[in-house]
C-alpha cells in the first residue's frame, strides 16, 4: 500500500505516474533520452545495466527488476547472469571500460563527491569518452531519484521476478514515452 | 576542473545543462513544474525543500543557489538558515516541518520514509499531493546534487553570481533563457 491514495493499482513508478501525469511526462522523457536514444555510443543494454546496478545498490526492488529485465533482454543474459553482474560488477564479464563506468556509477550512488579523479582517469584510459562519462553519472544520478521516488512513497511491486522478465521485450520495443504505461 | 570538457564558461549545473540540451530539457521541465507550477505549497516552501536536501548532500553549488532563491522569495535569511540546521527550530508551519523531515529521510534513502513520518505530515494538514511533491522534489535534488558534484563542476569565482542566479530563478524560473547564457560570466 502506497503512503498516499493513488486511486489506481499499478505497481511501482507506474502508479505514481498515473497519479501525477504532469511529472510523469518529463520523467519518462528523461528515461527515454538517457536509456533508449540510439544516438549513444553506450548500448541500450549497457545503459540499462548501469540503471540496474544503481537500483540494486539503492535496494529498490521494483526498479532493479524492471531495468534488470530490460538489461537482460538487450544483452541476452539470464536473470542469474544479471544478478551476478550487479552483485560483483568488477568480476563480471564486462569490458574494462564498462567496469570503470560501473565503479563511477557506484560512487555516484553514494554521493557525487565520492567520484574520484582516479576513477575518471581510469575510465578515460579504458576508452570512455566525455559523453559516456556524462551519461554514466547522469543515469546513476537519475536512478538515485527514481529509486527514492518509488520507495519514498511506499509503492508496491510484484514479487514474482518473471513478471518483469516477461514484460521486458514489449517494454523494450515501445520505449518509455510512446506507450501507454498504464496497461 | 570539471571531469569532462564543458562547452560553456558557466559554473555548477548551468554548464551541464547547456552542454547537453537533450537531457537538460526534461530535467528543466520537471523542475519548472515542481518548483514553479500551480501548487498549494508556496514557491518559497518548495525552495526550502530543495535547499535542505542539497545541504544534507553537501552540494555547495546547489545549497548556495537555492538558499539565495529561498531568501529572496521569503524576504529574509533566518528561516532558510534554521531549516538547514533543524526544521523543528525554524519559523515554518507544523506541516512544513513534517514535510522537511520527509525530505531529509528521502535524501538518505527512499526506504527511510516511514508511515510515522507520513502520518505526522497528514495530521499537520499536508495533502496527499503535497506529500507526493515533497518526495519527488527531494528525489530530484538527489539527482541534481550528484550530477553537479559527480562531474566535478566548478564553483563561481564571485559569490555575487548566486544573487544573480537567484533573481533569475525567482523572476524567470527553471526554463532555459530564450537568449541563452553567453552574456553571463562566472
Amino acid at each position: 500500500m502506497a503512503y498516499i491514495e493513488l486511486s489506481n493499482d499499478f505497481p511501482g513508478i507506474r502508479g505514481l505516474m498515473a497519479y501525477r501525469p504532469e511529472t510523469a511526462h518529463p520523467l519518462n522523457a528523461l528515461a527515454e533520452v538517457l536509456l533508449r536514444d540510439d544516438d549513444n555510443t553506450l548500448s541500450r543494454g549497457e545503459r540499462e545495466l548501469i540503471a540496474t546496478y544503481v537500483s540494486y545498490l539503492n535496494d529498490c526492488f521494483f526498479c532493479q527488476n524492471v531495468h534488470g529485465a530490460l538489461a537482460g533482454h538487450y544483452l541476452q543474459c539470464s536473470l542469474q547472469e544479471i544478478d551476478d553482474m550487479k552483485m560483483d560488477a568488477q568480476g563480471a564479464p564486462l569490458s574494462d571500460k564498462m567496469k570503470a563506468l560501473m565503479a563511477i556509477a557506484a560512487s555516484v550512488q553514494r554521493s557525487g563527491k565520492a567520484v574520484t579523479e582516479e576513477q575518471i582517469a581510469a575510465a578515460k584510459a579504458n576508452g570512455a569518452t566525455d559523453r559516456e562519462l556524462h551519461d554514466t553519472v547522469l543515469i546513476a544520478a537519475a536512478f538515485c531519484m527514481f529509486n527514492r521516488y518509488v520507495d519514498g512513497l511506499g509503492t508496491w511491486a510484484p514479487k514474482d521476478r518473471n513478471f518483469y522478465v516477461n514484460r521486458a521485450p514489449q517494454r523494450a520495443a515501445e520505449g518509455y514515452i510512446a506507450t501507454n504505461l498504464f496497461q | 576542473m570539471p571531469y569532462i570538457k564543458l562547452d560553456s564558461h558557466l559554473p555548477g549545473i548551468t554548464g551541464l545543462l547547456e552542454t547537453r540540451k537533450d537531457t537538460a530539457q526534461p530535467i528543466r521541465d520537471l523542475t519548472q513544474f515542481l518548483l514553479r507550477g500551480q501548487n498549494t505549497l508556496t514557491e518559497a516552501e518548495r525552495e526550502l525543500i530543495a535547499t535542505v536536501v542539497s545541504n544534507g548532500n553537501e552540494c555547495r553549488f546547489c545549497t548556495t543557489a537555492h538558499t539565495a532563491a529561498a531568501n529572496l522569495l521569503l524576504g529574509e535569511e533566518t528561516t532558510c538558515s534554521l531549516v538547514k540546521d533543524d526544521p523543528d527550530t525554524a519559523p515554518v508551519s507544523g506541516k512544513m516541518k513534517a514535510l522537511l523531515h520527509i525530505a531529509n529521510a528521502v535524501r538518505v534513502s527512499g526506504k527511510n520514509v516511514t508511515p510515522q513520518l507520513v502520518d505526522r505530515a497528514k495530521s499537520e494538514g499536508a495533502t496527499e499531493q503535497e506529500i507526493h511533491d515533497t518526495v519527488l522534489i527531494a528525489a530530484l535534488f538527489c539527482l541534481y546534487n550528484r550530477y553537479v558534484d559527480g562531474l566535478g563542476t566548478a564553483l563561481p569565482d564571485d559569490a555575487s553570481y548566486y544573487n544573480t542566479l537567484a533573481q533569475r530563478l525567482v523572476n524567470h524560473g527553471y526554463t532555459r533563457l530564450p537568449q541563452g547564457y553567453s552574456h553571463i560570466r562566472p
